[in-house]
């Protein structure tokens, strides 16, 4: 599939571009010191770091591959939101901000060194920074290599283009600049592909015929009718339905394990909370985001529906990949080029790019504040004064973005995103949440249990990805390298249940550890850090809007109403 | 606030909606029957003044509250 792109489109790629720039250039003159640069100096509004919280995970894997994923399990992709982010940004703003924040802890592994010791910190901040400059890399791989393919752009260029500019925005405006770009993106993604949403529709014919043409791809895989378009009554059995999975795996696995992993613990969302300009604020972070999160399955898993609704009542909606099925990666493509006429074709594009480099950017910023205050500062070089750690920041950012690159030429070989960016999380970020838990709501976690219980949890991924196999698999990345003791109908499956695997030894090894060995920190060293030690939060003078507890519950009532309409 | 981000967000869908709708308007082209660029570009066009408009409010008021709490200083 090719896309000509005509002298109008090129024009609001430059429009878009020139704001990019242009923030970071009007942002310089606040940078002054290091904080500025890494924490945006704990001034943003709420609704900004919301949004920017929300548009930070909207990258790559998010756009390209839910539509994907619409179109290959249609309606139970929402998994992916309703359960798999949800309640866990509801937990991580009403239970977790006022630790993470109220401990003035400059970055989630500083959090971890205050509450527990040096390397459980050190442990978190390597894996973390590693991982999150590979996503980067992936980020950028992924765009460059769709660019090639849809407009005939050189790879490289893609790859140097989209890398300085990312690079010169955050350099010049470090994380305010990232954050405001983001809210820029967030609405650009959602103005840009609401239209082909709502002209895909109004082609499929409406909500009704959209359903009636499903139920056909359904039996036509062999499937029952419903499967594509019920989100939880198909999974009684992970043979009945198309992602492979039954509710009890994709409950714990992807609803409480991973999600609460990532949205609860990775810096990279997080630190949009930090930057918010009050305790409430920060905590109403995650709750503003949640709002967007909840309705994204629209713009995101809708299109991969009517694209695969159409393509089985009409044919050839959707270019055929090498295995002979329908590429699934070329929905929103397909749909742009289907839909869009030049002009809103250049829009659609520029969404596109813009959300590969919100996905970047957030990376970049997360990067580049572990590596110079958990890593360059307390490591390296301690007790230099603050311009000298801004100026690492600044060659922290060009590092994080070479070895971003680096890793966007390495990251040839994987056809499948979302699932190796799950591999990886399942060693790194499974067992985490388990590790924060206790170290929030149990003040007798000490520090060697916490590290220990890390390791054995990273240990029991990694053992269960080397011991079990999803059916199918030909490849060593896929597992198994060790034996096979299990074999998954899907690799999801096994991405879920090595989630599972390693929370619940992480959790358990955390206790037994830390019953055996003494507590290293006290009850006042302690206080803000742990849930039975802080002083409770008053906001009751507060009007509703304004109180975590109350838009959490709101939001979880929304949620499971969505859960129950679609069922 | 060091820059409210409602104003390069104001100007740049007011901009982009601008050209795309008058694009719109010149060329006429239709999918599914709709002269998409027109009327998306009058959509973004809309969003845009809105938040520039906010940004206004947000702006003057921000003065309001400054003189007020000068003379208390």
């Amino acid at each position: 599939m090719k896309i000509t792109l005509t002298g109008i489109d090129y024009v609001i790629l430059i429009v878009y571009f020139a704001f990019v720039l242009g923030i970071g250039w009007a942002l310089k003159k606040f940078m002054k010191s290091s904080s500025d640069f890494f924490l945006s100096g704990r001034a943003i509004p709420a609704w900004i770091c919301g949004l920017a919280f929300i548009s930070a995970n909207l990258g790559a894997q998010e756009v390209i591959g839910m539509a994907a994923s619409g179109a290959k399990y249609g309606i139970m992709t929402s998994h992916f939101y309703w359960i798999g982010a949800i309640p866990a940004m509801v937990f991580v703003g009403v239970f977790m901000m006022p630790f993470y924040y109220g401990s003035k802890a400059r970055s989630v592994p500083e959090y971890l060194k205050l509450r527990f010791d040096e390397k459980t910190r050190a442990f978190n901040a390597l894996t973390f920074a590693f991982m999150t400059v590979f996503s980067s890399g992936i980020s950028m791989y992924a765009l460059a290599k769709l660019f090639e393919l849809l407009l005939g752009w050189n790879f490289h260029v893609s790859i140097a283009v989209s890398g300085v500019i990312v690079l010169v925005y955050i350099y010049l405006g470090g994380l305010t600049s990232a954050i405001y770009n983001e809210v820029l993106q967030f609405f650009l993604i959602v103005l840009g592909f609401l239209p082909l949403v709502l002209l895909g529709m109004k082609d499929v014919g409406g909500w009704q015929a959209l359903m009636d043409k499903l139920s056909g791809v359904a039996t036509s895989q062999g499937f029952a009718a419903g499967t594509w378009t019920h989100s939880w009554a198909h999974t009684g059995t992970a043979a009945a339905n198309p992602m492979g999975v039954e509710w009890f795996g994709l409950a714990m696995g992807l609803g409480f394990v991973l999600s609460f992993g990532y949205w609860c613990t990775d810096f990279l969302v997080v630190q949009r909370a930090m930057a918010a300009d009050s305790m409430s604020a920060a905590r109403r972070t995650p709750l503003i985001a949640a709002v967007p999160k909840m309705l994204f399955p629209l713009l995101v898993i809708l299109p991969g529906m009517i694209a695969i609704g159409l393509h089985a009542s009409k044919g050839g909606f959707l270019p055929m990949g090498a295995d002979g099925k329908p590429d699934f990666n070329m929905v929103i493509p397909a749909m742009l080029v289907k839909y869009f006429p030049p002009g809103m074709l250049g829009l659609g594009l520029t969404a596109l790019m813009a959300s590969f480099m919100s996905g970047m950017a957030g990376n970049v910023t997360a990067f580049n504040t572990v590596a110079t205050y958990d890593i360059y500062q307390s490591y390296v070089k301690p007790g230099q004064t603050d311009s000298h750690y801004l100026r690492f920041g600044h060659v922290m950012t060009v590092v994080g973005i070479l070895i971003s690159v680096a890793c966007a030429y390495a990251a040839a070989q994987f056809n499948n995103i979302m699932d190796m960016l799950q591999l990886v999380f399942g060693f790194v970020n499974a067992p985490l949440f388990a590790t924060f838990l206790l170290g929030m709501f149990w003040k007798r976690s000490t520090g060697h249990g916490a590290f220990w219980g890390l390791i054995a949890g990273t240990l029991a991924a990694f053992l269960h990805w080397a011991l079990t196999v999803p059916a199918g698999a030909t490849h060593w990345i896929k597992g198994g390298c060790l034996g096979t003791v299990h074999t998954y109908p899907v690799e999801m499956a096994q991405n879920f249940w090595a989630a599972i695997f390693a929370w619940t030894i992480c959790f358990a090894a955390t206790i037994v550890i830390s019953l055996v060995t003494a507590r290293t920190k006290s009850d006042e060293e302690l206080k803000g850090l742990v849930y039975s030690l802080t002083p409770k939060i008053v906001d009751h003078h507060e009007p509703w809007y304004k109180r975590p507890a109350t838009l959490g519950i709101i939001i979880l009532i929304a949620a499971t109403a969505l859960n129950l309409i679609f069922r | 606030m060091q820059l409210d981000i409602r104003y390069p967000i104001g100007l740049m869908f007011g901009s982009l909606g601008l050209i795309i709708a008058v694009y719109g308007a010149l060329t006429n082209h239709l999918s599914l029957g709709i002269n998409i660029n027109l009327w998306w570009g009058l959509v973004m066009l809309v969003f845009g003044g809105i938040m520039l408009l906010l940004a206004r409010i947000g702006s003057a008021k921000q003065k309001a509250d400054e003189k007020e709490s000068q003379p208390t200083k």
